[in-house]
């Protein structure tokens, strides 16, 4: 050990700021001991009583720095360095853009007077307070979070409805207002397309599909997953409408919901009707056809939606590339599975998107599993194997239950996948991707080694295991949709063009000559 | 703003929650304003609800109403320094065979190491045991009344012991009548309040109690008029003080202002030059001074009916106390926290004992850690940099009732320290007082060993407000 004995003169310290930098001193790597003071006779005292004692220091003056530092030998010159930078204070130099933080909505609204809408993402046991102070403050509101009572949801929206104002969610975690997206979003064209919806990823398909044709978005509301229940009856689906309706920047409004309560339909359907605008009405997994108002027009999927909103704008549909169903390919993925692989298992991040790929097998098969079935029978749980045709929401709170949604974090999906792989019956797995605003920098990336891993294991016992991919998501994203889909085509993933063609793709690979 | 408005307006978020989502909103250039936010009461559904009973808008007007009376009180206090004399013949209910001492009631066997060491000093000083161990005994014994300073009008640095012989403060609020006391500050290190007490710091009690004493006291006898100390206190702020741990400004001010009157004592050259040189010796002489005038202020909002103001903040190295305006003099508690900070060199944060003293009626006030932007010299204590210390200080805004406009922070505009804490936006907000305190050692008989930063803790704040609930919230 050394003992290393600085004595500076007429260097003046304050002595907060030397009990600091001693604080630091003492823990540079190698160093027993450190003491940075004035050479007061009191500082000079406590040398003495820690058996420090050296004619330099009974020399030192009280205007006189002292810096004596313990240190193991071959430490020594690093520990000289880095006491050095201490002094020169080369990590504390102080930052005017220090960012305010509040840390009540109260003190922040009282501070932002111009703040005009409140993004809670707080544990949904404390959103509803904190939406009722906004919503009281005369500010917009979107709740992100699950676990809002419905109680609370329908107190806020009536709330909301009164003041004339937006209470977006909870349970659908989606909005562009004014081209800004709001939680999970994708960096869509602004335009003259008005999308409302009760569905986070439906909405977030819808407008990119709507991108994708050309078009653009001019706003986005997130209304709820609940909103279209008979609890809620549409509050904010009902204004929402009204509001785009009166929006001189949008010419056509998209509706795209879970199948709602029948008489909620049914007053959401005489809303859009009574609009001065084309309504365009994607009820998933809803028997309805037709609407009964020459300006509604109801579609089966995100992807119908969005085109048949695009040409409302007086778009020609033959400049459009429509990304028909890919004809050969099915054949030549029939070709490559086994008789006995009849099977497909949809492991998927977004709930609209599972819904919608559930809906297309529906249409052709009864043995359709999922933790989102309506039918009780067919009903599984995060936890049961999966069974025949499994469709599985992931981020359901089934799933998410203590753990970020699988947009954020993918490592259950990819234990799903590769378990899937064991089952010789299945053909396909089917799976999104979500990429924008709140979503997982790199999914594909992330999800690559249980791909192979999973092809591996079927290839193993000499079958051929399809896997089908859709990358939710724009050229504007980050990161960009083309290079997630090249990442997935390396690695043999086959991608499908969009929601709807995601499910029928999965349904048509597995269906066996016949029916 | 309709909904219609919005789409006209540009948009400006908030981000109450997930701070990604800020992120993306700050990518796609519609800076978001941001929040640390955490949920009220600390989540603790009891505490959620008598904040709710409390929110219900005739109560809480009610509140509001008896707060603002409650703050006024203190802000129209004109604490001056009226004189010095021994506690025997000065603090009220004081014996010769009683303790008093920092913080909430605390019996000898549960005080802390410093605190023990401090009673055993003063006992020794007073006569009352010929050495620690005999002091020892007779602290135990029963023989000896141990009482909160806070229940004589008083406060009391650190372990706060003021025994019989001890010269204090006399401070009275010339608007409200009351009077508070202190005793006069040993200066820094190692000292009876830190809990040491060997023959050196005796002989130092010795020579306050017959020199230093006296000669304060009979400089004040000469001065009719007294010492406006709020006035003193906003000066020293502007001059780079917050009052509670850096005092260099306010010393000057007050020593200035006692010279004349000290020179003019029939004291010899020699006690005169003494007490110059004990005042010279550390910046800390009127650290003691501010407390009391803090405490003349803070005991005339004591008793308004309904309101939720705290009155009192202290600790006794074991528990740290508050007193609520609404509640009188009833004490609400929780376990006294470590402080966080710098050390003297050879010591660790394993060395320091839990918070302690009555220093903390300074933060109650709206000075100390609550004026922290007031002191840029001493931002190392606060492990940062002067923003953050102007930060401190507008934070504090969160949970006061007002602002003082007697006692300002030049740097923040002229900013009137916060002043009146509330218990309801405490809970509300998650936000605890911010104190700025030194750090004794565990053990007796060693002293002070460095200083730092603490906050109350949240179960304190958590009774109160569970009381208040009942009691403001049922009538």
């Amino acid at each position: 050990m050394t003992r290393h004995i600085d004595i500076r003169k007429n260097t003046y310290l304050d002595s907060v700021s030397l009990m600091s930098m001693s604080t630091k001193a003492n823990a540079i790597e190698g160093v027993t001991q450190a003491f940075l003071a004035m050479a007061t006779p009191m500082n000079k005292e406590v040398l003495t009583n820690l058996d420090i004692v050296d004619p330099a220091i009974e020399a030192a003056k009280p205007s006189d720095l002292m810096i004596i530092v313990d240190v193991a030998d071959d430490a020594l010159e690093n520990a000289i360095d880095e006491v050095e930078d201490i002094l020169a204070r080369k990590n504390s130099g102080g930052s005017d853009t220090t960012e305010i933080r509040y840390r009540t909505l109260d003190s922040a609204l009282e501070e932002v007077p111009e703040a005009n809408l409140v993004l809670i993402s707080v544990n949904g046991a404390f959103a509803a307070r904190e939406a009722r102070k906004a919503l009281h403050a005369d500010k917009h509101v979107m709740i992100f979070s699950d676990n809002v009572s419905l109680e609370d949801e329908i107190e806020l929206k009536q709330l909301a409805h009164d003041k004339g104002l937006l209470m977006m969610g909870p349970d659908c975690g989606t909005a562009i207002i004014n081209g800004t997206g709001i939680a999970f979003a994708n960096a869509v064209r602004r335009g003259s397309i008005g999308v409302v919806g009760a569905s986070g990823t439906g909405s977030q398909e819808v407008s990119v599909r709507v991108h994708d044709f050309g078009g653009g978005i001019s706003q986005l509301i997130g209304t709820g997953g609940r909103d279209l229940s008979a609890e809620v009856g549409g509050i904010m689906m009902i204004d929402g409408i009204k509001a785009l309706d009166a929006d001189p920047d949008t010419s056509v409004i998209v509706i795209v919901s879970k199948p709602p309560a029948e008489e909620v339909a049914d007053r959401v359907l005489a809303v859009a009707g009574a609009a001065s605008k084309p309504v365009i009405v994607a009820f998933l997994g809803s028997s309805r056809t037709e609407s009964g108002y020459d300006n509604v027009k109801l579609v089966s999927g995100t992807k119908p939606a969005a085109l048949a909103a695009v040409l409302a704008t007086g778009v020609e549909e033959s400049t459009l590339d429509l990304h028909p169903l890919n004809l050969p390919l099915i054949e030549e993925v029939r070709a490559k599975l086994a008789p006995g692989q009849k099977y497909v298992r949809g492991l998927f991040c977004g709930g609209t998107l599972c819904d919608e790929s559930m809906f297309a097998a529906l249409d052709k098969f009864d043995d359709v599993y999922s933790n989102i079935q309506k039918d009780p029978s067919r009903v599984l749980s995060s936890t049961d194997p999966s069974k025949a045709h499994t469709f599985l929401d992931m981020g359901d709170d089934d799933f998410t239950n203590g753990r970020p949604h699988p947009m954020i974090d993918p490592s259950l999906r990819m234990q799903r996948l590769v378990q899937e792989a064991d089952d010789p019956e299945v053909g396909v797995i089917a799976m999104d991707f979500i990429v924008g605003f709140g979503s997982h920098e790199d999914p594909v990336g992330v999800t690559l080694p249980a791909i192979r891993e999973a092809k591996a294991k079927a290839e193993a016992r000499g079958q051929h295991l399809e896997i089908l991919g859709y990358v939710l998501g724009t050229d504007l994203d980050t990161p960009a949709v083309g290079a997630q889909i090249a990442a997935l085509e390396s690695a043999g993933v086959t991608i499908a063009s969009s929601s709807t063609n995601l499910g029928l793709l999965a349904r048509e690979f597995v269906m066996k000559g016949d029916n | 703003m309709s909904i219609n408005d919005l789409f006209a307006a540009s948009l400006k978020p908030v981000n109450l929650g997930l701070d990604m989502f800020a992120d993306d909103l700050a990518e796609q250039n519609a800076a978001p304003v941001r929040m640390d936010w955490t949920p009220p009461g600390g989540g603790d559904p009891e505490v959620i609800a008598a904040l709710s009973k409390l929110e219900v808008p005739r109560i809480s007007e009610k509140i509001d109403a008896a707060n603002r009376v409650a703050l006024d009180r203190v802000l129209s206090a004109q604490p001056f320094l009226e004189g010095f004399g021994q506690a025997i013949d000065t603090v009220p209910g004081m014996t010769k065979k009683t303790i008093l001492h920092a913080g909430p009631p605390i019996s000898w066997e549960r005080m802390s190491g410093p605190m023990k060491g401090a009673v055993t000093g003063a006992l020794v000083f007073e006569g009352l045991a010929s050495n620690l161990d005999e002091a020892a005994e007779l602290a135990g014994s029963g023989e000896i009344t141990f009482s909160p300073c806070h229940e004589h009008q008083s406060v009391g640095s650190m372990a706060g012991v003021t025994s019989a012989s001890m010269w204090v403060h006399k401070v009275t609020n010339r608007t409200h009548g009351n009077t508070a006391y202190t005793n006069l500050s040993e200066q820094l290190s190692k000292i009876l309040r830190f809990g040491a007490n060997d023959q050196s710091v005796i002989d130092r009690l010795n020579w306050m109690r017959d020199v230093l004493g006296p000669v304060l006291s009979s400089a004040m006898e000469l001065n009719s008029d007294g010492f406006d100390l709020r006035l003193m206190l906003s000066q020293a702020l502007h001059m780079g003080d917050e009052a509670h741990n850096r005092n260099v400004a306010g010393t000057t001010v007050l020593i200035q202002a006692l010279a004349p009157y000290i020179l003019e004592t029939d004291f010899s050259t020699k006690e005169k030059r003494e007490v110059f040189d004990f005042v010279a010796s550390s910046d800390y002489f009127s650290g003691p001074t501010w407390m009391v005038t803090a405490k003349a202020a803070m005991d005339a909002a004591i008793g308004v009916k309904d309101s939720t103001v705290v009155t009192a903040m202290c600790r006794n190295g074991v528990d740290f106390g508050i007193r609520v305006s609404g509640t009188g003099d009833q004490w609400f508690t929780g376990p006294a926290q470590q402080v966080i900070g710098p050390m003297f060199a050879g010591y660790t944060e394993e060395d320091s004992g839990l918070d302690m003293g009555d220093s903390a009626i300074t933060e109650t006030y709206g000075i100390g850690g609550f004026a922290m932007a007031a002191a840029p010299a001493i931002v190392a204590l606060v492990g940062g940099t002067v923003q953050e210390a102007m930060g401190y200080s507008r934070m504090m805004n969160a949970i006061t009732t007002g602002n003082n406009p007697n006692v300002t922070i030049p740097a923040l505009d002229f900013m009137g320290v916060p002043s009146g804490i509330d218990v309801r936006k405490v809970m509300e907000t998650g936000i605890l007082p911010i104190i700025n305190t030194a750090i004794a050692h565990k053990e007796p008989g060693i002293g002070m060993i460095g200083a730092g930063i603490v906050h109350p803790p949240v179960e304190a704040f958590q009774s109160a407000l569970l009381t208040l609930a009942e009691v403001i919230g049922d009538n």
